[in-house]
């Protein structure tokens, strides 16, 4: 293997929580002060750390849903049996420490330079690092234009609705509701398919540039279809959660 | 267990190369095939963190933690050509 882009030490540290922000029933969001923080890029996450009285240790990834230049925030979803979620959700306040690490990762990011179109897709919780990249779009300043498909179980869990309903120019977004559609729902009400897909993908032929986020099962399905669309394999960039946040 | 991919371990991987090597290149010994070290299959139920060739199956690389101690396993991988 070769490495790539040199950078400081990853050591864990102390972060202090400056607000927690109700999302959906079992969201939320997790702003931070981390101090020496050197910067991230839109998609990369963080390593989040537990230590319980006995010394039992628990990690976990969260991906970063702020933008480049914005305080760190984490958006957790809470998983019944998690060792983790549970507690960032049910029990963290304004004001607590947390152990973390981070930014992390090289290959699920986006710069306005990489260009598009962009084609976002996620399952579930899996759209916190595509609203990353949404917002370092529009900070940037980038025109590029975007499609992003978020398959939900509900309406209710839909995460960051307020901001997804009122888009940048440029971007569109298309929800599917695969569980529970709210009476008069007109949008798509079921699992993203190479049909649903076909409808709403940019085609092969502009060039788009696809992130897929979400469950194992959502990101296995979507990338494989974008590459039987003739998406080339490697301007499709992919994150699995495993079984986490079901669709 | 469904599995996860290399993004889930780039934290583990940091500690031990000292950069982000999500985005290398890894090429399996057993079949050959080349992908960016995010795409590989991981599984982190199993005793330690093991990873997969998604092509073949065959598992390139074992990260066991023991105390303060990671070892590690890197001989599914092929060698640097």
């Amino acid at each position: 293997m070769a490495g790539t882009a040199l950078r400081g030490r990853l050591t864990w540290q102390i972060a202090k929580v400056t607000a927690v922000a109700v999302e959906t029933a079992s969201v939320r969001t997790i702003t931070l002060d981390v101090p020496g923080w050197p910067g991230h890029q839109a998609g990369q996450h963080v390593d989040i750390r537990l230590t319980d009285e006995d010394g039992y240790v628990a990690e976990r990834s969260y991906s970063i849903a702020s933008a480049p230049g914005e305080p760190v925030a984490i958006t957790v979803e809470r998983l019944d049996d998690g060792e983790v979620s549970p507690y960032l959700t049910d029990e963290l306040r304004a004001g607590d420490d947390l152990e973390l690490r981070g930014p992390i990762g090289g290959y699920f990011v986006w710069e306005p330079d990489d260009g598009g179109p962009l084609l976002l897709l996620a399952g579930g919780s899996g759209v916190v690092p595509l609203r990353s990249i949404l917002r370092h779009r529009e900070r940037t300043r980038s025109n590029v234009p975007v499609r992003l498909l978020y398959a939900s179980r509900t309406l209710d869990d839909v995460i960051y609705r307020g901001e997804l309903d009122q888009p940048a120019v440029g971007v569109e977004v298309v929800y599917t509701l695969t569980r529970h559609q709210p009476p008069g729902w007109t949008g798509y009400a079921r699992r993203v398919d190479a049909a649903l897909l076909a409808e709403v993908a940019w085609a092969a032929g502009v060039m788009p540039l696809a992130y897929a986020c979400g469950p194992t099962s959502f990101v296995e399905a979507v990338s494989q279809v974008l590459v039987h669309s003739s998406y080339p394999p490697e301007r499709v960039k992919t994150e699995r959660f495993g079984t986490a946040g079901g669709t | 267990m469904e599995a996860l991919d290399g993004n889930a371990i780039g934290g583990l991987l940091y500690e031990i190369f000292d950069t982000d090597m999500t985005s290398a290149v890894s090429v399996c010994g057993n079949c050959g095939a080349a992908c960016q070290v995010a795409e590989l299959a991981v599984y982190t139920h199993a005793p330690g963190t093991v990873v997969r060739c998604r092509s073949c199956d065959s598992v390139l690389m074992v990260f066991v933690k023991i105390h303060n101690r990671i070892c590690v396993d890197l001989l599914g991988l092929a060698a640097p050509g």
